[in-house]
């Protein structure tokens, strides 16, 4: 299963913010389900977005070097529903960063309307910290991330402000 | 031009109460629990449920708050021991322990811990004094 739930970076500044969007199509499998003939992305899913947005925003301020795991996440809100050919636009702002981890406040709108919102604290974890055997002690940043990545690099670069 | 960058640091001379009522507000928010469920001796993982992660969300919240730069080793010491027979022996701390623990935590009131110092009874000790005690070192008055 894939689980890139972003399509795009469309802004982003090191170490304050990141923007991404993510188109809603009904080809997506969780509109099969969720609900058969009421087709809504999953408020889990919406926040897995959000948070994918704001973890690629922390992992950046350390060149990706460490493993940023979702930790918590308080005050979510969700105000309406989302549906298949609609656009999330997710927008993450640092608050704070450090060697432990960091938090992000961040919202979800479509177009101008705002329609979820949370705060979300990420852990900083160092390869002692995992269990034991994992074979690649950078285990967060890989794989179709890096494609995002490459994307979120371009998106800074573009706006002028080189990482 | 701002001139805030002109400003003098605001000479922060916090009251006990002050602190408390915002570091039982930062509470509230980080652990999700009720303004009357928070007093100075609660404790913050037996009274109020803060699991590991919690601490550092804590400690995220109270520099914000306050406007500090807080090393998580000030209020809540991972390991303190690492196991060092010299501190804890049948799975108690000895005296030469309390007095290390003492050091490192010097803003915990020990008084009930000495009584019974349980290495398992050590989380007890981070209470919610403990935290506005560090704070008011920081950012009280006298």
């Amino acid at each position: 299963m894939r689980w890139t739930w972003i399509d795009r970076f469309v802004a982003f500044e090191p170490r304050k913010s990141a923007v991404a969007v993510k188109n809603l199509s009904l080809a997506e499998d969780h509109f099969a389900d969720h609900f058969p003939g009421f087709p809504v992305m999953p408020a889990p899913l919406i926040l897995e977005g959000l948070a994918q947005t704001g973890g690629i925003l922390v992992g950046h301020a350390n060149n990706f070097e460490k493993n940023v795991v979702l930790a918590k996440m308080t005050n979510a809100k969700f105000h309406r529903e989302t549906t298949p050919g609609e656009q999330l636009t997710y927008t993450t702002t640092l608050l704070q960063i450090n060697d432990t981890g960091a938090q992000v406040v961040g919202t979800v709108h479509v177009g101008g309307e705002l329609v979820a919102e949370a705060e979300i604290m990420f852990a900083h974890i160092n390869p002692a910290q995992l269990p034991a055997g994992m074979p690649d002690a950078k285990f967060v940043f890989s794989g179709e991330l890096a494609y995002l990545l490459k994307m979120a690099e371009a998106t800074a670069n573009a706006a002028g402000k080189p990482s | 031009m701002t001139e805030i960058s002109f400003r003098e640091p605001e000479k922060e001379t916090m009251t006990h109460d002050e602190i408390f009522a915002k570091v039982r507000s930062t509470l509230v928010d980080a652990l999700n629990v009720d303004d009357n469920e928070v007093s100075p001796t609660s404790r913050l993982k037996g009274d109020l449920n803060a699991e590991s992660i919690d601490f550092l969300d804590i400690v995220f919240r109270l520099e914000r708050q306050f406007g500090l730069t807080i090393p998580r080793e000030d209020l809540f010491p991972e390991s303190i021991f690492q196991g060092d027979p010299k501190f804890v022996a049948g799975g108690k701390i000895t005296p030469d322990g309390l007095v290390e623990l003492q050091s490192k935590m010097p803003y915990a009131d020990l008084t009930e811990f000495r009584k019974d110092p349980r290495l398992d009874k050590m989380e007890d000790l981070f209470t919610v004094d403990l935290i506005v005690n560090y704070l008011q070192s920081r950012v009280g008055g006298k």
